[in-house]
């Protein structure tokens, strides 16, 4: 933690105050939203992959007492726009219900409107649609040749192709010695939240205003509503003073929102839909990314890796959400911490007949971690060295910071090898190789698992103009107000949703800090769409740099304004005056003193006492962009994208039942640098939770599909979420490098954990099953699998 | 159909369809609200409530088969208004939770726990809530949590000195 005195609240193990509402149950969620006269949605889906809707027949749904309406997608399409895609790809267009052909087994076909959720799935049952069932694609490499087309008019299923070169990578790979190519895969799972996505909308005619609450983790989500709805966004009024119930990226339900929008408009009712876990989990629209590595470096006989190129096909599914730009954050850390010179780096984005992908946490980068760390642990075995050893002699060194990357990011701090010495230490790194070496002469099979990378964090989405040209956006700021009302007490209001990162008490705690008040004294409101400031949402671990920032750059204009109350009503120079506490007084004179209850006073009632230019009142805004700005990407691809990279160094001890194939995580110890930790509860929390994502990914998640195309994962029996008994004790050791870039030195930990886990427990696994001659490269490593490896090894 | 149900202590008579859940009934006809729909189908655990002290799904229960029993929900726990229990205390203390919503469900199966065993182990504690999913936290500040919250009720629960409570 940060050296005692440094500051008063920031670091400091302080509660949490968002916890207390919710020990309680009374926490806000969608679902307990619940407007009078509220109808509800279920929904008719397809069962095949692809097909043609040739008839629906509402008829005897209709007729169902208590139903009030039936929506096909004909109807809808009529009345609304497409929905945004990132991609400028206009012949993949995307609606919330199938227009004439589905594309995937769960997609929306018709919405049934009904007094009770009971009912409309009643008379969803009822609704008879006929199907022409179509050829399908599920592979991605498939996909990508072409045959089946998920959209014909597209005239192909690539949504994205780009290859960047960034260094000299033929030149490099030249004058290496050595050279290693493989193939990796990560498999399709996803953060899945607890809450399913849930929103309800009413519509007002006489006031024209749209209301919309909505268990939504997404920038720019109004406007996508006003676009897509054809109202002025003036008429749309998002509410966020909902509790997300868990989102890590995915809540996204723009598809969810245009539907009960348009129900509510079209029946004059509050419309409310709340997906059920079949419908989240195949027609939800919140899957991750599935992603074929390609990846070829070139290294010298120290192991020094001088070039890498990498191919990345990610199969995206039935239509382009915002998931292919899942391949454009890695380009900011495509090196990881690594001194790779020169990047080759292809992207590839193929539509396929599967659920459409969605933002995941990390937004793609911890596929890509696992897809490095993979490789250099085979740069290590090719030349028989240690792999941690390799990766130490790799690594970017503490005196190199900050570091241009090949591909135009750079990293703004770090001190890799401290937080790696720190995480073996730790673990007493020689005893843990002498227990898996005792563990092995016993007969079980037994590994190390190490992983190195980053967390980029806080960045201005510049994968978008990066990877759609026609995209011009480097903007991407977020936003505080803060008021001090007329007796005295300190409002500050945010302007997006939350999903459990505690953005209240990072608010509470910055203006508490600033102002030198107690934080839980400090009120944190979320204003809606309409009185909000800007925000792009807690997306990419932005939160603490950009709202912490926005909160501390206005308590610091509010602290100001105090001062120079007190200045001119003192008629002392404001350079001379101090504040502290909430009163400002003359340290030369401190007779000369005005408390916080005489600034305020006069802030709000004397405006005859206030400097002749202020404007009166106690109320000021801030609206912060990226710390290190907004460019557009060179010809050749670079960009700067994050403006902070945290670290993070894994270390665990696996077994694995030679018999059964089930790995056991016996150790796990990780080293976390996110420089100044803003509430370390909350850092560790995060950190934790990550880790808990990552092992599902590793070992137990994976949205299957079977060889009909239908998703075989789409329940908790089948779509293994790990319990607390699938989550190993694990210890953090903490590592402290601030940020040149932030206002305490905070960097990103949305994402912590996740972003190394799945690597680690790779590179366990296949510390433990080397000694057979095998090697498995894909996630997740499901227990049946790795059984039939393993027997099929030893019977040889 | 009517049936009357006893929940945190105070009866409540109403009118359901036989196939309603537990849980929706508690939600839609009671605005209990604390109880969250997580799965439907029994793996997730956010619907858990108490039923006669033991952690139960209610949504694989249908309301009328609760007549009859001591149902608690999480509104049931909080001594008073603004005023938390033991264990939601330490569950704020150790920050065992993020978006909250698992979190009535957790405090309930530890209550559940803790009621039976004053000292569980770390293994107990882990069997205890291994039915519900948390997809924050990785588990380890609720565990902290629960350990913290049988402390602290072990401690209250030691005769006092009377020259102190006097």
């Amino acid at each position: 933690m940060s050296a005692p005195g440094k500051f008063r609240f920031i670091s400091s193990d302080r509660r949490v105050r968002e916890d207390r509402r919710f020990v309680v149950g009374k926490g806000n969620f969608a679902a307990d939203i619940v407007p009078q006269g509220v109808k509800h949605v279920a929904l008719v889906t397809c069962p095949h992959p692809a097909a043609k809707i040739v008839s629906i027949d509402k008829s005897a749904a209709l007729d169902m007492p208590g139903v009030h309406y039936v929506l096909d997608g004909a109807e809808l399409a009529g009345a609304t726009n497409v929905l945004a895609t990132g991609l400028d790809t206009p012949n993949v267009p995307r609606r919330p219900l199938a227009v004439d052909v589905a594309r995937y087994a769960g997609e929306w076909v018709v919405a049934v409107v009904a007094d009770s959720r009971a009912l409309a799935e009643d008379a969803a049952e009822l609704v008879a649609v006929e199907y022409e069932p179509l050829p399908f694609v599920l592979d991605g490499e498939a996909a990508y040749k072409g045959g089946v087309l998920v959209h014909p008019a597209h005239g192909s299923n690539v949504l994205l192709d780009r290859t960047f070169v960034w260094g000299e990578v033929e030149k490099d790979f030249a004058a290496s010695p050595h050279k290693f190519r493989h193939v990796v895969k990560w498999g399709r799972s996803a953060t899945v939240p607890v809450e399913t996505f849930g929103v309800t909308a009413s519509w007002d005619p006489w006031r024209e205003m749209l209301d919309v609450w909505a268990s939504i983790q997404m920038p720019k989500y109004p406007d996508q509503i006003a676009m897509t709805m054809k109202l002025p966004m003036s008429s749309v009024r998002v509410h966020y003073d909902v509790d997300v119930g868990g989102s890590y990226g995915v809540k996204r339900g723009i598809k969810h929102t245009i539907l009960v929008a348009y129900l509510a408009k079209r029946l004059g009712m509050p419309i409310r839909f709340i997906e059920d876990r079949l419908e989240n989990m195949r027609g939800g629209d919140m899957h991750g990314p599935e992603r074929n590595f390609d990846v070829e470096v070139a290294f010298d006989n120290n192991g020094i890796i001088r070039s890498m190129k990498m191919r990345a096909l990610d199969n995206v599914g039935a239509y382009a959400g915002r998931s292919p730009f899942q391949l454009g954050k890695p380009v900011s850390a495509i090196v990881g911490p690594y001194k790779i010179k020169s990047v080759q780096y292809q992207a590839i984005a193929v539509l396929s007949n599967k659920t459409v992908q969605e933002a995941v946490r990390a937004f793609g980068q911890s596929p890509t971690n696992y897809a490095i760390e993979r490789t250099i642990e085979e740069v290590a075995n090719k030349l028989g060295l240690d792999r941690l050893e390799v990766r130490k002699r790799n690594l970017i060194r503490h005196e190199d910071f900050p570091y241009l990357i090949p591909s135009g990011s750079t990293y703004d701090s770090g001190n890799y090898q401290a937080v790696i010495e720190k995480v073996l230490t730790k673990a007493d790194y020689p005893a843990l190789v002498a227990e898996r070496d005792r563990l092995r002469a016993a007969g079980t099979l037994a590994g190390i698992g190490i992983a190195a990378c980053l967390e980029p964090s806080g960045g201005n989405s510049s994968f978008e103009p990066l990877l759609n040209p026609k995209v011009g956006t480097t903007t991407w700021m977020d936003s505080c107000r803060i008021s001090i009302d007329l007796v005295g007490s300190i409002t500050a209001t945010m302007h997006t949703t939350s999903a459990g990162q505690g953005h209240e008490t990072l608010v509470g705690t910055v203006v508490g800090e600033v102002l030198e008040v107690d934080p839980d004294k400090v009120r944190v409101v979320r204003a809606d769409s309409l009185n909000s400031l800007p925000s792009n949402s807690p997306v990419g671990s932005r939160m603490a740099i950009m709202l912490g920032g926005a909160a501390f750059h206005a308590a610091n204009k509010l602290k100001a304004k105090l001062i120079a109350i007190a200045a001119h009503d003192l008629d002392v120079p404001a350079e001379r005056l101090t504040y502290e506490n909430g009163n400002v007084f003359d340290a030369s004179a401190p007779d000369k003193k005005r408390t916080w209850t005489e600034l305020v006073t006069i802030g709000h009632r004397y405006i005859h006492r206030m400097p002749p230019d202020m404007e009166p009142g106690l109320s000021v805004s801030h609206i912060m962009p990226v710390p290190t700005g907004g460019g557009l990407p060179t010809a050749d691809g670079r960009v700067q994208m994050y403006p902070c990279y945290s670290f993070e160094f894994h270390l665990m001890l696996v077994t694995i039942d030679p018999d059964l194939g089930k790995p056991e995580i016996k150790r796990y110890v990780i080293g976390h640098d996110c420089g100044t930790v803003i509430n370390p509860k909350i850092v560790r929390g995060m950190t934790m939770g990550g880790i808990a994502h990552g092992i599902g990914a590793a070992l137990y998640e994976e949205f299957a599909y079977n060889d009909d195309g239908l998703l075989v994962a789409q329940n908790f029996m089948d779509y293994l979420l790990p319990s607390a008994h699938e989550v190993p004790p694990v210890e953090i050791v903490h590592h402290e490098t601030p940020s040149p870039l932030t206002v305490f030195g905070q960097k990103g930990s949305g994402e912590s954990g996740y972003l190394g886990a799945p690597a680690a427990v790779a590179s366990a696994v296949n510390d433990a099953i080397r000694p057979l001659g095998i090697v498995v490269n894909s996630l997740p490593i499901k227990v049946a699998r790795l059984g039939d490896m393993i027997a099929a090894a030893r019977e040889k | 159909m009517k049936v009357e149900l006893d929940i945190n202590k105070e009866k409540h008579e109403v009118d359901v369809e036989p196939r309603m859940s537990l849980l929706d009934c508690l939600r839609d006809k009671l605005q209990l609200n604390g109880a969250h729909t997580g799965c439907e189908h029994g793996v997730c655990g956010a619907c858990t409530v108490l039923v006669d002290g033991t952690a139960v799904r209610s949504c694989l229960m249908f309301a009328v088969q609760a007549d009859g029993y001591a149902i608690t929900t999480i509104e049931g726990l909080s001594p008073g208004p603004g005023e938390l229990s033991i264990l939601q205390d330490a569950f704020c203390e150790t920050h065992g939770m993020q978006c909250g919503y698992c979190t009535p469900a957790m405090i309930l199966a530890a209550q559940s726990l803790l009621s039976k065993n004053a000292s569980p182990t770390r293994d107990e504690i882990v069997d205890a809530i291994s039915g519900n999913i948390c997809r924050c936290t990785g588990y380890a500040q609720i565990v902290e949590a629960i350990a913290l919250a049988a402390e602290r009720m072990r401690g209250q629960n030691q005769p006092q000195d009377a020259s102190v409570t006097r």
